[in-house]
């Protein structure tokens, strides 16, 4: 499957009379070609459905019947296993934190936030993955692993279908999870 | 040659999926073409696909689809920002060297969430071309008027393309442009650039095909009538405009000639056409005589043609021909960029 005989291809003969022309003139060391595409998108069965339930201050996840984990956010699969999912399942809007780190750099269009704040690794009760989220409402440093905390939500005159509803989560002065319970770093 | 036989396919194509994910679209189609042969992931050797990052507008967007695929425990996988053909050549590759015997190869498009004539302007010249955002009817406009003028094709034999194709597709469940028009009543139609009337054009299309690919013993273990690929070779011409034949296909001929497309007889092709004018000149290209060969029993990518899927479906379409015994040999053709710039020929028998 190799070798080939391909067709000379007929060139014009090169006028190279420019060259000599433009001699002196500054060369060109780039150019300028910018590209915009616009896209409709849309996120998906799964998503659309968690969204709308989102602007309910209702969180939503996924069920897979074989192996019994539930995922949040849903991706319409298992995302192990590739396994098609049509389960959903209402979970509440509390859980621990599984993992976190202190972060001292702004989020653009958060300037409700004061710096430092913790981004979590939070996993709802009942849910067998994590998800990321801020933690405020509490001093920094009191940020630990197994913390119990819940979601602030927006006012319910500010909901709409989007995650920014969470403004973050916030601790609930439960008895933190014992450190055996903690699922951060376990996927499902 | 270590022989090597599609055994399974599953695809889907509408005009437009726009309700569902990649992952969603996917998993489905993934999971029907493995059971259909009663393997799970971890029986499939390697895992190829193709896709756009230009169709998904994000970056990796292949990475995510994974989540369709079942990665857990972890997969040997690859991808190719081309049509699917492209990744079932390189699992046919990878099953040549002889380490695994079966292999996973998918490819999906929507491009109903962009402008796809502007997405394929990004793949041009991104110097001389890109900049000037030349629409991709319009550059079919253009090989279609030389073709014209130099009496090459005629627009009755361009309309005669579309009806073949429009009543092939009348039985494909998957076809998005299907019917029964006269040559006369295609001919009466506007054009959309000229010389190109609306059936001149494939009609755009969302979707993804699966298809599993095995080798030796394990083809006739899975399949009672494997689709073995008999010769496969992809080619590509010139990249710049300038230096183009427009009256010729020489990527799609000299891919042909290495796949052994010319040795046998063959009874049915299918050709990624984006335009019948492509159509005319493959047909010639490949050397097929329509009177011994059906040409797109399917309809071929004029009644469908999911960008980065297409090529991949045709070879779903022979090997499914050739499976359920309605054609001994067959040969599939997939194509990519401006002017049937890349072309992959792949020829398919029952033995």
């Amino acid at each position: 499957m190799t070798g080939s005989e391909v067709p000379p291809i007929d060139l014009p003969d090169l006028d190279v009379s420019a060259i000599e022309a433009i001699e002196g003139v500054e060369p060109v060391r780039s150019v300028r070609t910018p590209i915009r595409l616009d896209y409709r998108y849309v996120p998906g069965r799964a998503a659309v459905t968690y969204l709308e339930a989102m602007a309910e201050k209702r969180i939503l996840g996924q069920r897979d019947p074989d192996t019994g984990h539930v995922f949040v956010p849903p991706r319409g699969v298992n995302p192990a296993s590739g396994r098609v999912l049509d389960e959903f399942v209402e979970l509440p809007d509390r859980g621990h934190v599984g993992s976190f780190c202190i972060t001292n750099v702004p989020i653009p269009g958060r300037d409700d936030l004061s710096l430092p704040y913790a981004s979590c690794w939070i996993f709802l009760d009942g849910a067998d993955i994590g998800f990321l989220g801020l933690v405020a409402g509490c001093d920094p440093d009191e940020v630990r692993l197994g913390m119990r905390v819940a979601a602030k939500w927006k006012p319910d005159d500010e909901l709409t279908a989007s995650a920014e509803n969470i403004r973050w989560w916030e601790p609930t002065g439960e008895p933190d999870m014992p450190l055996d319970e903690i699922r951060g770093g376990r996927g499902a | 040659m270590r022989p090597v036989a599609v055994v399974s396919t599953a695809q889907r194509q509408e005009p437009e999926l726009s309700g569902l994910t990649e992952v969603e679209l996917m998993a489905p189609l993934i999971e029907k073409a493995r059971s259909a042969v009663g393997l799970t992931q971890a029986d499939i050797g390697f895992t190829c696909s193709g896709s756009s990052d230009f169709l998904a507008g994000q970056a990796f967007s292949f990475v995510m689809t994974l989540d369709a695929v079942g990665p857990v425990p972890p997969i040997a996988e690859s991808h190719v920002e081309m049509d699917g053909a492209w990744a079932l050549y390189e699992a046919w590759v990878k099953l040549q060297i002889g380490e695994i015997d079966t292999a996973l190869v998918y490819s999906y498009g929507k491009s109903s969430p962009g402008s796809i004539r502007d997405v394929l302007a990004t793949q041009l010249d991104p110097y001389y071309v890109a900049p000037l955002w030349p629409d991709s009817w319009a550059l079919g406009a253009l090989q279609a008027r030389v073709l014209l003028e130099g009496g090459v094709v005629s627009e009755r034999r361009m309309a005669e393309i579309a009806a073949r194709s429009q009543s092939h597709a009348a039985g494909n469940a998957n076809a998005v442009r299907a019917g029964t028009p006269t040559v006369d009543d295609l001919l009466d139609t506007a054009f959309v650039a000229d010389p190109l009337r609306p059936h001149d054009c494939a009609a755009t299309a969302d979707g993804g095909v699966a298809v599993v690919l095995a080798a030796d013993d394990r083809a006739g273990d899975l399949s009672d009538r494997p689709a073995w690929i008999r010769g496969i070779d992809h080619r590509i011409d010139a990249h710049h405009f300038g230096v183009r034949d427009l009256v010729a296909a020489p990527s799609a001929a000299l891919a042909a000639r290495h796949a052994g497309l010319g040795s046998d007889r063959v009874d049915i092709a299918e050709l990624h056409s984006p335009f019948t004018t492509s159509e005319h000149l493959l047909t010639d290209a490949l050397g097929l005589d329509e009177a011994a060969v059906t040409i797109n029993p399917s309809g071929g990518a004029l009644a469908g043609d999911t960008l980065m899927a297409s090529g991949l479906m045709r070879i779903a379409e022979v090997a499914d021909r050739i499976s359920a015994g309605t054609a001994d040999r067959g040969v599939a053709h997939a194509s990519s960029g401006p002017w049937l710039q890349q072309n992959l020929v792949c020829v398919m028998g029952a033995d």
